[in-house]
């Protein structure tokens, strides 16, 4: 348990020493939310809408952008190397710098969404639903986000490449999430998708590391 | 069949196989697109139109089809490490690819004649679109790798990954869809529930046996020509040690 949470602390260090900790992820997050208005037009109607699948684009996103920043430097200089010595399986340490990047960009959009929620127009029944389902749909994109970052650990310009990956395996997350508040928003019991969405973080949360940690297996050798 | 993983007896035997699967896949092909486009009468509901049913049922289906005979490979190659499984599903994917497209395409084809729009956000068209995705991310990741043997396994790795999440996608656009049922959900429906006599479904089998036995054709000559570049690689490497 404690080199586990050494490596936890370790990427939060690294996340508020260089990255701003979660600054950055939210930064985005909030500019694209603010983006929609300007494509869509100023309707509060049509905004209302459509802010719980916009909300949870946004987020989705957010997390995107910030996956290269889960392996990438860490096998470039040469620390994964030490990490994969270490007592500690691979499997754990993938799953322990997951934490620590849902602490840095999924915790805080669970802080900006109601913000950004209220400035899209969200009807007010909606956001518990809102926050229940990010808190329960965050977890997952990080962990699966997590096998497309490895996968492309080791390559020069993985960016585009890891988006191209990981963003079909986020489909059922953004489904159920989206569906959840839509629900909601509709008078409608959003609790089956939350609990599907569930679900799906239960699942993924012990599996996707054995993938991540044999894709950083290869990006190491 | 694990004989077969040696690639000289592959290639043996594949060099047999191949003329005769091409050439029934010719014969097959003629003969059931004669019978689709002039023998079959029309469709009473849809008229010539519903012709197309004759290549976009075969080429839906071999999208699916190619897809699991990727992920069989894939497992051959991680448990076995299978010289000619990895090759095999690396072979599979452009020809996948190509069926999802067409069958994407002609379903747009038909859909505009008989829904009024080339494209709805129907549970099938949806978890279609999403199936092409896995492939093309699947023949990114094969590409950006230079040295083989990390290709063949984060390949393999992203191919059991991506099964799994294309099953979930594809529940979870079921209930998607459900919440915003359409009205052309329910001309789909109907569509695809109807029940086929048999002289629409003769021709459909023979069609789809002609896309299977082509799919098999080009999928030999794709492995052969994997297998004839590895060659030319390793002759390669070979002599740069020298």
């Amino acid at each position: 348990m404690k080199p586990f949470l050494a490596i936890i602390r370790r990427d939060l260090a690294i996340a508020f020493r260089t990255g701003g900790g979660g600054a950055l992820g939210v930064a985005f997050f909030v500019i694209a939310a603010t983006l929609v208005p300007f494509g869509v037009g100023p309707v509060p109607e049509l905004l209302a809408r459509i802010a719980p699948g916009m909300l949870w684009i946004a987020a989705l996103l957010a997390c995107l952008l910030t996956l290269d920043r889960l392996f990438q430097a860490d096998v470039e200089d040469g620390s994964m190397d030490v990490l994969a010595l270490a007592p500690l399986p691979l499997e754990l340490v993938v799953l322990g710098k997951c934490i620590a990047h849902w602490l840095t960009t999924g915790l805080p959009l669970l802080l900006a969404a109601p913000v950004m929620a209220l400035t899209l127009g969200l009807p007010e029944g909606a956001y518990p639903a809102m926050i229940a389902s990010l808190a329960l749909g965050t977890p997952a994109l990080s962990v699966i986000g997590a096998i497309g970052a490895a996968l492309t650990a080791g390559m020069r310009r993985g960016g585009v490449l890891t988006a191209v990956l990981v963003l079909p395996l986020y489909v059922p997350t953004l489904i159920l999430g989206a569906l959840a508040v839509n629900a909601s928003a509709m008078n409608l019991p959003a609790a089956p998708y939350l609990m599907l969405s569930g679900a799906i973080t239960l699942a993924a949360l012990p599996l996707a590391p054995f993938v991540a940690a044999a894709g950083l297996r290869l990006a190491i050798r | 069949m694990w004989s077969f993983a040696n690639p000289n007896k592959f290639m043996r035997v594949s060099g047999v196989v191949l003329p005769v699967v091409a050439v029934a896949a010719a014969v097959l092909a003629v003969w059931g697109l004669y019978q689709a486009l002039y023998v079959v009468p029309s469709d009473f509901k849809q008229g010539d139109a519903g012709r197309i049913m004759f290549v976009h049922v075969p080429a839906a289906a071999l999208s699916i089809i190619v897809y699991l005979i990727m992920c069989l490979c894939s497992i051959f190659a991680l448990i076995w490490r299978h010289p000619v499984a990895s090759l095999s599903a690396k072979a599979a994917a452009p020809i996948g690819a190509a069926f999802t497209l067409l069958a994407l395409v002609t379903g747009a084809i038909w859909g505009k004649p008989m829904w009024g729009a080339w494209w709805v956000w129907d549970a099938r068209l949806t978890s279609e679109l999403i199936l092409f995705f896995f492939y093309i991310g699947y023949m990114a990741l094969w590409d950006a790798f230079d040295d083989f043997t990390k290709a063949e396994t984060a390949t393999a790795y992203f191919c059991l990954v991506g099964s799994v999440f294309a099953v979930l996608a594809k529940y979870s656009v079921d209930l998607w869809d459900t919440l915003h049922q359409s009205s052309s959900m329910t001309i789909g429906t109907i569509a695809t529930e109807e029940k086929l006599s048999n002289e629409f479904k003769i021709p459909l089998l023979i069609m789809i046996a002609a896309f299977y036995l082509y799919f098999l054709t080009v999928w030999l000559i794709r492995v052969r020509s994997e297998i004839r570049m590895r060659r030319i690689q390793a002759i390669r490497q070979a002599a740069v040690v020298e």
